[in-house]
């Protein structure tokens, strides 16, 4: 099994570790997706990930939200470890994703897709909402507040009239901003955007570079994001870990991975990587 | 490489109103503005999306409570009673199938047990005379327990598992209640196939419900109290995760909701309203037998939900009304034996009269009246008198029985044997009717449809009218069949999207 690149020297002032996985491994039948993964992604910097499809990137975000355990291994958020919880308890930890396959609630409104998303951080139950009590319209209201609060950040994209529209009736691009939006109302520490500018178009692209900027400066999140566009890439990451056949080949800056001849093999195949 | 300057701004600048192309909202309302339409029936579809929730459930309510004053005893039971009965338990289905997408095909049991609940606690059968104020939250509790048990296996079944599991209790209960009996406390517990009979009517506080009507009016408080909750449910945090987990259990666990623990909710609490219901069918009727919780209920709530629009508690409360009192029409036995012929005639004009231009369905029916006294004529004049001499079933007036008479081919009903498998080769002979008119097309299917028609009504009168719980079922299938498609949302629910 291959070592990792040599971590990227650390700055002087010692950033806080948010989400560290250390020696993950998964695998699907004799398919090992995970090899002995080692990650960590600071408070408050963006860590974007690469690879060829199928070197497991996603699998890496099913495992930190919980949707299937790790074969071994541990995952920590903010030192506490996430392994074998429940995704909803996961998502109430602080760790919030988006699908690349868009998996909204296509069905319900702008509004209410963002306001279903705070369930976990709000308490009235059956009874209380049956009586309607005051305490239930206060929390009721929060709600709103805060979803309205999370659309607002993408400018007038996701407002006004479109509020109580259907999901459904959002274009692409709107569809991918209200994924974001509705990870956003679970407050959560980390977000992780799996392929956030997938079949955006270039000026669609520049702006999602500009908004992830934009979370991180201004919402104060850390990010882990996937990403095929190498554009994004360069123009977000403090850090690049690249993937291929669920092992890490190359972390460091976009220009050291980028020109990492593992990770070119990884992309091109071996002849591009001798000849280059 | 990093992003050109030239790249063209992309947050638009000014005014949010002013129209731009793809962000335009008068584009994006319009379809709903051409669906509402004009006249009459747009200005109530209108009022009805303008008022508010709590002015339609009055409206509701209000036009309810009249029915005693102009229903008599009999008809306020079998019209009144019993569509609110099935309303209130449309309601908690509707939470169920609705508002969590639960396939339950079990749920008649859970009245079956609160039902049941009320008769051992509320009858001689033990000598037990507990009132109501404490027998109808026992019922409730008692039927939430098997509901939060099948609810729980969802964690590992879905979908048609899920179904064919609770269908299975339903089976498993019916068969315990009807022949398991188990004898306690030196008696059956559920009475087997006789049941608990002499239970005692509902009393609350000292005070008996003894009438039709103050039945009624209790019963109309249970359906607005429950329709109420489970509006403002609907509205809270709980509905919302209800509806995010329905679309997609994967994204909503995901987004901090514990899916496994609202099913379960859901389910248990629907039990709990099917609770309440059992405990008041048990009082109204004044027994339970084994036999009225079976799957010929269980289809007839679906078909309300359905009907009604799943999710929607209006719906619902409509689908309750319109399938009832249809069934009741078409019941074997009924005061109004004229109004089931109204109801096929009437149903049958309405499909031909949605042909478009008008002058088509004009033309239809018109043809196949001529048709029908043109067949008639000659087969009186060419056969013997028995093959048109029969009479039709329960036609209110001498008058309507003539003009059936002389418009349906109708052999006598003693004399059935002498005309072979009339009846038989009638059923056959509509079903390669309407088969070969779907083949046709243009002015031939127009001419195909005729005899069709008559064909249809000639089955109706010869077979259906005599067997008219058959045509229940045939009328809600049509019904399903014609609202699928052209509304498929049911009749109030709200248009859903599947693969975008």
């Amino acid at each position: 099994m291959a070592e990792p690149q040599p971590l990227p020297e650390q700055p002087q002032l010692q950033p806080k570790a948010l989400l560290e996985l250390e020696g993950v491994w998964k695998s699907f039948g004799g398919l090992v997706v995970i090899d002995n993964l080692d990650l960590v992604v600071n408070e408050n910097e963006i860590v974007s990930v690469i690879g060829p499809n199928g070197a497991g990137k996603t699998t890496l975000f099913n495992l930190i939200t919980g949707i299937y355990p790790p074969d071994s291994g541990a995952i920590r958020l903010d030192g506490e470890s996430l392994v074998g919880l429940p995704p909803h308890k996961i998502a109430r930890r602080g760790a919030a994703r988006t699908f690349q396959t868009l998996r909204l609630f296509l069905n319900m409104t702008v509004l209410e897709n963002v306001m279903a998303s705070q369930y976990g951080q709000t308490k009235v139950g059956i009874a209380r909402a049956m009586l309607r009590t005051p305490g239930m319209r206060r929390e009721e209201r929060e709600i709103r507040a805060r979803a309205e609060e999370k659309l607002a950040f993408f400018g007038e994209r996701l407002m006004g009239y479109r509020w109580n529209q259907p999901a459904y009736s959002l274009s692409y691009a709107n569809r991918r901003r209200l994924e974001i939006a509705r990870a956003m109302a679970t407050e959560p520490r980390i977000l992780l955007l799996d392929e956030p500018a997938a079949g955006m178009n270039p000026s669609e692209t520049h702006e999602i570079t500009e908004l992830i900027g934009k979370l991180r400066d201004d919402g104060g999140y850390t990010i882990l994001v996937i990403e095929h566009d190498m554009h994004v890439v360069e123009g977000i990451s403090d850090r690049v870990v690249a993937l291929d056949h669920g092992v890490k080949i190359a972390e460091g800056t976009f220009e050291a991975v980028a020109t990492n001849p593992r990770v070119v093999e990884a992309y091109l195949g071996t002849s591009a990587a001798v000849t280059k | 490489m990093s992003i050109s300057p030239g790249t063209p701004d992309v947050t638009p600048p000014g005014d949010p109103a002013e129209s731009r192309i793809g962000v335009d909202s008068w584009v994006a309302e319009s379809a709903g503005r051409r669906a509402r339409g004009r006249g009459p029936a747009g200005l109530l579809a209108r009022g009805w999306e303008w008022s508010p929730d709590s002015l339609k459930l009055l409206v509701f309510v209000g036009l309810a409570s009249t029915l005693p004053f102009w229903l008599n005893e009999g008809d306020l039971f079998n019209f009144g009673l019993f569509t609110l009965l099935y309303v209130a338990l449309a309601l908690g289905l509707n939470v169920v199938v609705g508002f969590t997408g639960l396939l339950d095909l079990g749920f008649v049991a859970y009245l079956g047990i609160g039902a049941y609940t009320y008769a051992l606690l509320s009858s001689s059968h033990y000598g037990i005379h507990w009132p109501a104020e404490a027998t109808i939250p026992i019922s409730m509790a008692v039927a939430a327990i098997p509901g939060l048990i099948l609810g729980s296996t969802s964690r590992r079944l879905e979908g048609d598992y899920y179904a064919i599991v609770t269908l299975f209790f339903l089976q498993a209960f019916g068969a315990f209640t009807n022949t398991a009996n188990p004898t306690l406390f030196g008696k059956g517990l559920t009475g087997g196939p006789n049941g608990i009979p002499n239970l005692d009517p509902l009393t609350f506080f000292g005070y008996e419900l003894n009438s039709t009507k103050q039945q009624y009016f209790f019963l109309l408080l249970v359906v607005a109290v429950v329709a109420g909750a489970l509006h403002f449910i609907n509205q809270s945090r709980t509905g919302r995760a209800w509806r995010a987990l329905r679309e997609d259990p994967l994204a909503a666990e995901v987004m901090s909701i514990p899916v496994y623990r609202l099913k379960v909710l859901s389910s248990g609490l629907g039990a709990a309203i099917a609770g309440l219901c059992g405990a008041i069918f048990a009082a109204t009727f004044t027994a339970v037998t084994a036999g009225s919780f079976g799957v010929a209920l269980l289809i007839l709530l679906y078909a309300m939900i359905i009907l009604g629009g799943l999710g929607s508690i209006a719906g619902v409360i409509l689908g309750g009304f319109v399938i009832n009192i249809s069934s009741q029409f078409l019941a074997p036995q009924n005061d109004h034996p004229d109004v089931k012929r109204w109801l096929f005639y009437g149903t049958i004009v309405l499909i031909v009269a949605l042909m478009k231009p008008w002058y088509r369905a004009v033309l239809v029916l018109a043809g196949t009246i001529a048709f029908g006294y043109a067949v008639h004529a000659i087969v009186s004049a060419t056969t013997a008198a028995t093959w048109t001499s029969g009479a039709p079933v329960a036609a209110g007036s001498r008058s309507i029985s003539q003009v059936i008479q002389g418009f349906v081919v109708m052999p006598h009903a003693t004399a059935t044997g002498a005309h072979g498998n009339f009846n038989t080769w009638l059923y056959v002979g509509l079903v390669v009717a309407a088969v070969v008119v779907r083949s046709l097309s243009g002015w031939w299917r127009l001419v195909g449809l005729v005899p069709t028609l008559y064909l249809t009504a000639m089955v109706w009168e010869n077979i259906l009218a005599q067997n008219p719980s058959v045509t229940a079922l045939i009328l809600f299938g049509a019904m399903l069949i014609a609202l699928m498609t052209v509304r498929p949302q049911g009749l109030l629910g709200s248009a859903r999207v599947e693969i975008v």
